[in-house]
């Protein structure tokens, strides 16, 4: 019944449609909305939005940002003459292909698991020569700028596109990561006594017209990483997956994490190591 | 000025030319076209005001003008819109969102071999009709499609 | 300087698909910015396209075109291998010039 609680809670809070919403899952309340009588409709506008988004994908402004963040890693120098074909995403120094769906991993010589957000910033720092206090300052893209290491995100995950999730699980670290991310995603705290979980932790959940994934099986651990980083047509810019965890948080009523912080990258390591298997098909686009 | 834009478009001899110098950089497009931007048309604040600017004041309805865009929108600040003309010698194709603060939102010309068919995304501000407007041989004709703008949702 | 489009150019039978994006803040001139002054229009406001040097598509926009504009258009009568030369201009005067070649 607790579970059935937070569930409408979770409607309730998030959701500007809340006498609707709370009204029919009433009586019964799993499975939430989806029975609910005005499915059938909400699923012609789900059909309708499919429909053009891939109209959308075809020609996704994402690639604006993935050739900007190309002739960053390729011809940018640093202070003492450096490139990026030095950083090691986990495959070798330089390597790109296929590195964005092997993160997180460990790496020896930070000795610490990064996911590819933190490790590209990482990077960009030592060769480059970007300040860390500076890219802190303007983390993720808004209207007016999409900072220079999210176009370099965008190209290193742009290299991964069609191809299978594979995060290690082998060094202590990795699993330990992978451990820690498990328990951030169930752990309940701030005004709402939310987790993670509370709506991505059981199947048939909704919000509003969105049907939400079951974050724990692989299947759906996809939908949680698809399309990002992502060309977010409102204000059209690019968002990464660090700054989706945040909104998360943002929308459970938490305190917001630090930029690169080693919980997000726990989360990221559990939900993507959960999804191994699971074809990645490069950035996307959001509404 | 009309006069070297109804040359580049005739395809005349000179034309490959003046699109060489415009790439090039000789011959600046800002010079050479941008002052041409319909101002009047594009600076309207109502459909018939923009209509208006466009010459287009009394089209024809027509249903060979094809529309192709979203009965709901997922966003307004993303829509897609395709649209053809299968109107014979159809040389120019403009795309009006009536509800919008300025209601026209492109017009393009077409020559040497372009099919009447364009392909764009437009910021709308609410439900609308989008007009299309299509000239041919002189004469103005149109065709409507409303489109549901949605609000609101969360982050993907 | 702007930043480059990224031209698609591709026959499919005798006609040329040809899509564009372009990089570009399209402000309509509407909009406030957080300490709520107006964010002056900034838009495209002409396109032209060439292909093997003759101009084939000529468009006059306005600030309701989508940011980062897209744009598809079909040329009948030309062949791979021929050039695609694309322009934009904006209210500002600022230019861009991009080309590829038809495959």
């Amino acid at each position: 019944m607790k579970q059935r609680l937070s569930t409408l809670m979770a409607a309730a809070v998030m959701t500007a449609a809340f006498a609707v919403q709370a009204q029919q899952p009433m009586k019964k309340a799993p499975p939430p909305a989806k029975a609910a009588a005005p499915a059938k409709a909400k699923d012609g506008i789900t059909a309708e939005f499919e429909k053009f988004r891939e109209v959308l994908e075809e020609d996704n402004p994402a690639e604006l940002f993935e050739a900007k963040g190309e002739d960053i890693w390729k011809h940018k120098k640093g202070p003492d003459g450096a490139s990026m074909a030095q950083c090691d995403l986990g495959l070798g120094a330089g390597v790109v292909k296929g590195a964005y769906v092997q993160m997180p991993r460990y790496f020896a010589d930070v000795g610490q698991v990064m996911d590819a957000e933190r490790r590209i910033v990482h990077c960009m720092v030592k060769y480059l020569g970007y300040k860390e206090e500076d890219i802190r300052k303007q983390p993720f893209s808004n209207d007016s700028k999409t900072p220079d290491h999210v176009s370099v995100i965008t190209y290193v995950a742009a290299q991964s596109r069609n191809m299978k999730i594979a995060v290690p699980q082998k060094h202590p670290k990795e699993i330990e990561t992978f451990r820690i991310g498990r328990e951030i995603f169930d752990y309940r705290a701030g005004p709402y006594d939310f987790s993670c979980a509370t709506c991505h932790g059981s199947d048939g959940m909704r919000i509003r017209t969105q049907d939400l994934p079951n974050l724990r099986k692989p299947a759906e651990a996809i939908r949680a990483y698809q399309g990002w980083p992502g060309y977010r047509m409102t204000g059209g810019f690019m968002l990464t997956q660090q700054w989706r965890m945040n909104d998360c948080f943002r929308q459970q009523r938490f305190p917001e994490p630090a930029y690169l912080s080693d919980s997000i990258t726990a989360l990221l390591t559990y939900m993507t190591a959960t999804a191994n298997g699971q074809v990645y098909k490069g950035p996307g686009i959001k509404r | 000025m009309d006069a070297l834009r109804r040359t580049l478009l005739k395809g005349a001899g000179a034309t490959g030319a003046i699109a060489a110098a415009i790439a090039a950089g000789v011959l600046k497009p800002s010079q050479a076209l941008a002052a041409e931007w319909n101002k009047n048309a594009f600076e309207a604040r109502d459909l018939a005001g923009a209509l208006k600017g466009l010459g287009a004041g009394g089209a024809a309805d027509s249903k060979d003008i094809v529309i192709k865009a979203p009965d709901i929108a997922e966003n307004g600040a993303v829509v897609p819109v395709d649209v053809a003309s299968n109107i014979p010698n159809t040389q120019s194709i403009s795309v009006l969102v009536d509800k919008n603060p300025f209601p026209l939102a492109a017009h393009f010309d077409f020559a040497n071999g372009a099919l009447p068919q364009v392909a764009v995304r437009l910021k709308m501000g609410q439900t609308s009709n989008i007009h299309v407007i299509a000239k041919a041989d002189g004469k103005s004709y149109v065709a409507a499609k409303e489109v549901k703008v949605t609000v609101g949702g969360c982050g993907g | 300087m702007a930043d480059p489009m990224k031209i698609r150019a591709q026959m499919q039978g005798d006609t040329a698909d040809i899509r564009v994006l372009m990089s570009h803040p399209m402000e309509t001139g509407q909009r406030k910015d957080p300490q709520g002054k107006v964010v002056p229009a900034h838009h495209i406001q002409s396109i032209t396209a060439t292909v093997a040097g003759k101009l084939v598509l000529d468009g006059q926009i306005g600030a309701a075109v989508s940011r980062n504009p897209v744009f598809g258009f079909k040329v009948k009568g030309v062949k791979a291998g021929d050039k695609v030369v694309i322009t934009w201009v904006d209210n500002k005067g600022d230019k861009r010039t991009d080309e590829a070649t038809i495959g």
